[in-house]
């Protein structure tokens, strides 16, 4: 049965083709930037006179540094006694701040390798700095493990390397693979952060060759390895950026998961349980959120890069400061309601004794912080606010401080026996050790921020709307 | 011609210029060329006729002998070397091997996959002729080159020069080799 012909009317009703929604792309650099608006806006910062703020800051970190030095030359000097933690918290602010610091490390990972994967964008802007905060996070995280391992001068016997002993190490224990967890988790970090840098040293060696600076042109140069901008460089360059995302992904999840391990393999209640290591990665992503806002809106506020770090940028690291948040807050409920159901009364008493115990003030300041904080962030207008934003960013990591000290100081004191409970305090070593490790943390940011490019120029110019061969800026 | 050159480079100000003039000079059939970017452009390995990259191939031997040396360490030393009992467990298992085999199976995947791009790359090579070009500079910033090298069988200077014009290239240089 033959169709009849559709009228005038009816066929400018039915469309010919249907073209899918255009949804506007979300701008990552403000104002139409150019390429060369980028090169000189980054580069500007290192060529630049060295500001009056960056010397006051760093004679402060410099300053601050010092109790860590002062706190380990004491202990070395005298012996692991000096520490507070004895009979029955044996492990305490030393692996607190181990995990504290490692954790605030794995948002740079999570930015720069796992955002890469997911191909969001917006990670541009802020991967270099973040993977900076990475590795000079692994550094102080890893002065604590070091030096309580009490005689620092053997610290080595933590790698199978022969001695006289002819003993090697016991692979059974989940400390044995915390070594090697951390130890490649900051190789890993260097690389993929030296990766990144290299067309953007090509850059830096060539401007200031341009400027006549010859030392700082060879030291660049150096480093830059005669990289020249070649597109067969590029080819094998990006797909080797995409491999090391590919195997960091799994390396970042592995490392906290290790980590919890040193805790949920043992027998102890509020420490053996399977939770553990999904809410020790969540947390670590959120702690690491917290101090990358923390560091980034002071930055981008004094050297006024708002065209490259946006309100969008914000908005995406609340939320995602958010997300981790809610997942905490939902491991903390649940290992409450498991305490309950396992019907064990070790672990019921554990949870009660966590919150309404001796150390119920620092459960308290863990729950303000790290549960009621982060939501907040669902109010635009609370992420439009930057210095509130900053705020809250500290709250964030003082909550994550605590949430770490919770969990490792209230199971050990009080765990079977009531006669071998007890109370533990921070000697005034202590104190100062994990104070200049702010210090440490402080000195190496700002060195990078002098020396180094703080943004992938690169990458940025990439996610502009002129680095589009088809010239349509949204079109793959 | 007086000294023999390494090839002629010209310049060009847009991503899609420099695109459509990659796919020309791929299409005149030229082999020893490349295009000089400051930025990774989408698509240009395409517009170039550049092959796949095989850096993951190097990445995955890296792995597997990372993974090996993992198991194999632990083994030999736990197991074989000097057997030492803990808590009764087996002298050697993959379980407890596993964690530490894997994290230096991403290690050594590192490694391969930074060194193999070195390697592929060629670099570290700080002198190169096209980094003796007066306007080099502005490849690392905002500009874009195309290169042609005069060992290229299809080269000659009238001929690809004329070719670099017509696809749009600007101040076309012959470059010292």
């Amino acid at each position: 049965m033959a169709h009849a012909e559709p009228s005038a009317a009816a066929s400018a009703a039915i469309l010919t083709e249907v073209k899918p929604a255009v949804l506007p792309r979300a701008v990552l650099v403000e104002h139409g930037r150019s390429f060369s608006w980028i090169t000189d806006k980054i580069c500007g910062i290192i060529e630049e006179k060295t500001p009056t703020w960056w010397w006051y800051c760093f004679g402060v970190a410099c300053f601050v540094a010092c109790f860590t030095v002062g706190g380990i030359t004491y202990l070395i000097s005298t012996g692991v006694g000096v520490w507070g933690h004895m009979n029955p918290v044996n492990w305490a602010w030393d692996i607190v701040n181990f995990v504290f610091w490692i954790g605030i490390g794995h948002a740079g990972t999570l930015i720069s390798a796992i955002l890469c994967l997911l191909r969001q964008k917006w990670r541009t802007s802020i991967n270099r700095a973040a993977e900076a905060m990475t590795i000079f996070a692994v550094v102080c995280a890893a002065i604590f493990p070091v030096f309580h391992v009490g005689r620092v001068w053997y610290a080595w016997y933590l790698f199978p390397i022969p001695n006289s002993n002819y003993i090697w190490q016991n692979f059974r224990s989940p400390l044995e693979w915390d070594v090697f967890a951390v130890s490649t988790y900051g190789t890993v970090s260097v690389l993929f952060w030296y990766v990144g840098l290299l067309p953007d040293l090509a850059t830096l060696r060539d401007r200031f060759e341009a400027a006549g600076n010859k030392l700082r042109s060879f030291l660049y140069g150096l480093f830059a390895m005669g990289w020249r901008g070649s597109n067969r460089h590029w080819s094998n360059y990006e797909m080797a950026y995409l491999v090391l995302a590919g195997i960091s992904t799994p390396l970042v999840l592995s490392v906290h998961t290790i980590v919890s391990f040193d805790f949920a393999v043992s027998l102890l209640p509020g420490w053996h349980t399977t939770i553990f290591p999904p809410y020790f990665v969540a947390g670590a992503i959120f702690s690491g959120f917290g101090m990358v806002l923390t560091l980034m809106l002071p930055l981008r506020a004094i050297y006024k890069l708002e065209d490259l770090i946006t309100q969008y940028h914000i908005d995406c690291m609340c939320k995602i400061t958010l997300a981790t948040g809610t997942i905490v807050g939902y491991a903390y409920a649940m290992e409450f309601f498991i305490a309950w159901y396992s019907a064990n009364p070790y672990e019921g008493f554990t949870f009660i004794n966590r919150a309404f115990g001796p150390y119920a003030w620092a459960y308290w300041i863990m729950i303000s912080c790290n549960v009621i904080t982060p939501q907040l962030f669902w109010f635009k207008k609370v992420r439009a606010n930057t210095t509130l934003v900053w705020v809250l960013s500290i709250f964030v990591n003082v909550g994550m401080w605590f949430e770490r000290f919770v969990i490792i100081v209230t199971s050990l004191a009080r765990d079977f026996l009531p006669s071998s409970w007890g109370y533990y305090s921070p000697s005034i070593v202590e104190i100062f050790t994990f104070f200049g490790t702010f210090g440490v943390f402080s000195v190496l940011f700002l060195l990078f921020i002098r020396f180094l490019p703080i943004m992938p120029m690169a990458e940025l110019k990439a996610v502009t709307p002129q680095a589009d061969p088809h010239g349509d800026g949204g079109h793959h | 011609m007086a000294a023999p050159s390494y090839g002629l480079i010209a310049t060009f100000d847009t991503v899609p210029g420099i695109y459509h003039a990659a796919e020309q000079v791929r299409d005149a059939g030229y082999k020893h060329w490349d295009c000089i970017t400051p930025l990774p452009i989408h698509g240009l390995d395409k517009a170039m006729g550049v092959k796949r990259s095989i850096v993951p191939r190097i990445s995955l031997a890296g792995g597997i002998t990372g993974f090996c040396t993992g198991m194999s360490m632990i083994w030999f030393t736990d197991k074989f070397d000097y057997p030492l009992l803990v808590g009764g467990k087996p002298y050697f298992s993959p379980m407890f091997a596993f964690p530490v085999s894997y994290e230096l199976t991403i290690l050594f995947t590192a490694f391969a996959t930074i060194g193999g791009m070195f390697f592929l790359n060629g670099l570290p090579m700080h002198y190169h002729p096209v980094l003796k070009y007066g306007q080099i500079r502005r490849g690392m910033d905002d500009q874009l080159f195309i290169v042609i090298e005069a060992r290229d069988p299809r080269f000659n200077l009238a001929n690809t020069k004329a070719l670099l014009e017509q696809a749009g290239g600007k101040d076309i240089k012959e470059l010292e080799a």
